[in-house]
């Protein structure tokens, strides 16, 4: 298997929506076609990585007068859309074209759809002329993890099952995007049904990580994290079941925020295992995450996991921690995640990180959770085991692929053949092992043992937020690897989530922001609050954000 | 000892409708051993009189008015199926020849 996906340049011929990036003509053409009043911005996505830092606290002068609009963060593109400085359509003109400009590089999209991006920019443009009142990302593009469903639009779970799969209906995040206002660019790549940590097992190529083309960008949302490294877009939609979204965030020196189980709706969230998958938000600064979280979380009726209670005020909570001062706030550090097993590297600026938040004020006090270190392997066995459940859908019947179907073989055979077909060797791996803990003679001592494990994992956090407000760790215990680096020995490839599990299984927030690098990669500073707590790692995230400096990856 | 056989790999492949190679059976009965026997370390805690958790938000039975709302009609839902005929999903045949 490791020598099935070569670290090479991405073939996605095989993607059947193979990325409709926009012709190379369309730029200036577009840029003209804008009915702009404002200055035309010049983007450039040659722009040299200084521009970038520079670009972070624009001043109207040179976001508007030829600044790289794909480098401004979502907030700073909603000030200047709401003020008329920019149209929706130039915002979303300059990320297709970086898109274009990139995306054979980094393969974050499975599927770029322009025209709808463009008429949607469109539509908000006009509504912001007719005086309508807009949300405060409306014209700020978007891209979603091709997990999520979209109507009309090719939904695949970078699975060959449901290639050119075109959804009846939009998931309730979705929707929920579109009511603000905000512009789909489109879909991004995955590792197939989101099982994964390196995007290596999405069936139409790999994503790249835009800090170095040669390693993973993390998973399985590797796409929606390299998009926003690549400066592809200013925001992504991602899904987190084990670390899906804080693990890609790590390694791509993005932030990625988990919010709290159930307080983002699963309603058209492909599953994969239901207790544990939550969507959330992808983006390059904390404030941005917190915009993003606001629009997508809250009660959905369609979904019965769904908590019915207020969305905390994460938006406040985040420009609340960007004064910072912390404090008072206890920061918990988990005496289990010493560091056995992390680079070095990574354990360095992770303590550098937290003495820049002591230095903020807050306090660090020890908390043991002695059922961390069970956190893992009863993770494997209870996510593998709603997969085995759920992916039973996938019988080649009423969506995707069918294969062998010649009029003699039985549904059975054929039902057989389509899932062997259709579905690669992690999600076979993991179908398998799920149907091994759930059989009888079996049940007890795998998956029964680690529900039960599950209850003691959720009381050790429990415990610990009695001494602590937050928990904080690592993100992953290393940076980006080398592509084909892990491939080999699946179990290795567990182990980048040894951070992010546990809380997974307890169901509170957890997000991951940038904290320095490591060997020139990025390393991710991970925070944990109790559940519905959301607001609280929004606060402590931003304060690290006030004093990390911002990673910039290099040019493309 | 080895967690699994090939012959039990096997015997999952059939349950699970997956139509697997030899080769595949040869790769996956070394992989899953060595998955399974790291996962079967949650055997070590104690934990005989702890309740399970299938789920961690605490709610149970979720209700809600029993009013009709549109959903899919018919064409929408046969829209991505593979194959359909008279307005159903068609599917090879379920039962045997001589049943």
């Amino acid at each position: 298997m490791a020598g099935k996906r070569p670290p090479k340049k991405t073939t996605s011929a095989t993607a059947a929506p193979a990325p409709t990036a926009p012709a190379k003509a369309t730029p200036a053409k577009a840029a003209k076609a804008a009915p702009a009043k404002a200055a035309p911005t010049k983007t450039s996505p040659t722009a040299k990585p200084a521009k970038a830092a520079s670009a972070a606290k624009p001043t109207k002068a040179t976001a508007s007068a030829g600044g790289d609009l794909t480098r401004l963060s979502a907030a700073e593109l909603g000030r200047l859309l709401a003020a008329r400085e920019v149209s929706a359509v130039e915002v979303t003109q300059a990320h297709l074209d970086r898109i274009a400009a990139v995306d054979d590089r980094v393969h974050a999209f499975l599927y770029v759809d322009a025209e709808g991006a463009l008429a949607a920019a469109r539509a908000v443009d006009e509504a912001r002329a007719r005086g309508e009142q807009l949300g405060p990302l409306a014209g700020v593009p978007v891209a979603v993890k091709d997990i999520l469903t979209t109507k009309g639009i090719p939904t695949t779970c970078a699975s060959k099952i449901l290639e050119g799969w075109r959804p009846p209906y939009d998931a309730t995040v979705v929707t929920r995007l579109r009511e603000a206002g905000l512009v789909m660019l489109g879909k991004t790549n995955l590792d197939e049904f989101a099982m994964g940590s390196s995007t290596e097992y999405s069936a139409f190529g790999p994503t790249y990580n835009p800090w170095d083309l040669t390693r993973i960008p993390g998973g399985s949302g590797g796409g929606s994290a390299a998009a926003l490294a690549a400066y592809e877009t200013p925001l992504a939609i991602g899904t987190d079941t084990g670390g899906s979204i804080r693990q890609p965030g790590a390694v791509t020196g993005t932030v990625g925020a988990k919010p709290t189980y159930g307080g983002t709706s699963r309603y058209g969230l492909v599953a994969f295992s239901s207790s544990l998958d939550t969507p959330g938000p992808c983006a390059r600064t904390v404030e941005d995450a917190a915009l993003l979280h606001a629009i997508i979380a809250g009660h959905d009726p369609r979904d019965s996991t769904s908590i019915p209670a207020p969305v905390p005020d994460v938006v406040g909570a985040a420009r609340l921690g960007a004064t910072g001062d912390l404090s008072g706030v206890r920061l918990g550090l988990v005496a289990q995640f010493g560091g056995e097993g992390a680079e070095p590297g990574v354990m360095a600026a992770f303590r550098e990180g937290v003495e820049a938040l002591v230095k903020l004020g807050a306090e660090v006090v020890e908390v043991s959770c002695p059922h961390f270190e069970y956190a893992l392997p009863a993770y494997y066995l209870i996510a593998p085991s709603e997969c085995s459940s759920n992916l039973a859908r996938f019988d080649g019947v009423r969506y995707g692929l069918r294969v062998g179907d010649d009029g003699q073989r039985s549904l059975e055979e054929v039902m057989s053949l389509t899932r062997e077909a259709g579905f690669g060797p992690e999600v076979k791996r993991r179908i398998m092992i799920g149907t091994y803990a759930l059989s009888s003679g079996y049940y007890d001592a795998y998956y029964g043992q680690a529900q039960k494990v599950r209850t003691l994992v959720a009381r050790d956090f429990a415990a610990a937020f009695e001494k602590a407000d937050v928990l904080v760790s690592p993100t992953t215990p290393f940076v980006a690897f080398p592509l084909g680096s892990r491939t080999s020995d699946p179990y290795q490839m567990y182990l980048a989530d040894l951070y992010t599990i546990p809380v997974n299984l307890y169901g509170g927030p957890a997000i991951s922001v940038p904290c320095g690098l490591s060997d020139g990669l990025p390393v991710g500073f991970q925070i944990m609050a109790p559940t519905m707590a959301d607001d609280r790692m929004y606060r402590v995230a931003a304060a690290l954000e006030t004093v990390i400096p911002p990673l910039t990856p290099p040019e493309l | 000892m080895a967690a699994i056989t090939r012959e039990e790999v096997a015997h999952l492949a059939r349950l699970a409708r997956l139509a697997v190679t030899d080769d595949e059976l040869d790769r996956f009965a070394e992989q899953l051993d060595v998955i399974l026997q790291a996962v079967a370390r949650v055997g070590e805690v104690a934990a005989a009189d702890i309740p399970p958790t299938s789920h961690s938000v605490p709610l149970t039975n979720v209700f809600r008015e029993d009013v009709v709302v549109p959903g899919l009609d018919r064409e929408e839902a046969l829209a991505g199926a593979p194959d359909a005929a008279e307005h159903r999903f068609r599917v090879p045949r379920i039962l045997d020849e001589e049943a």
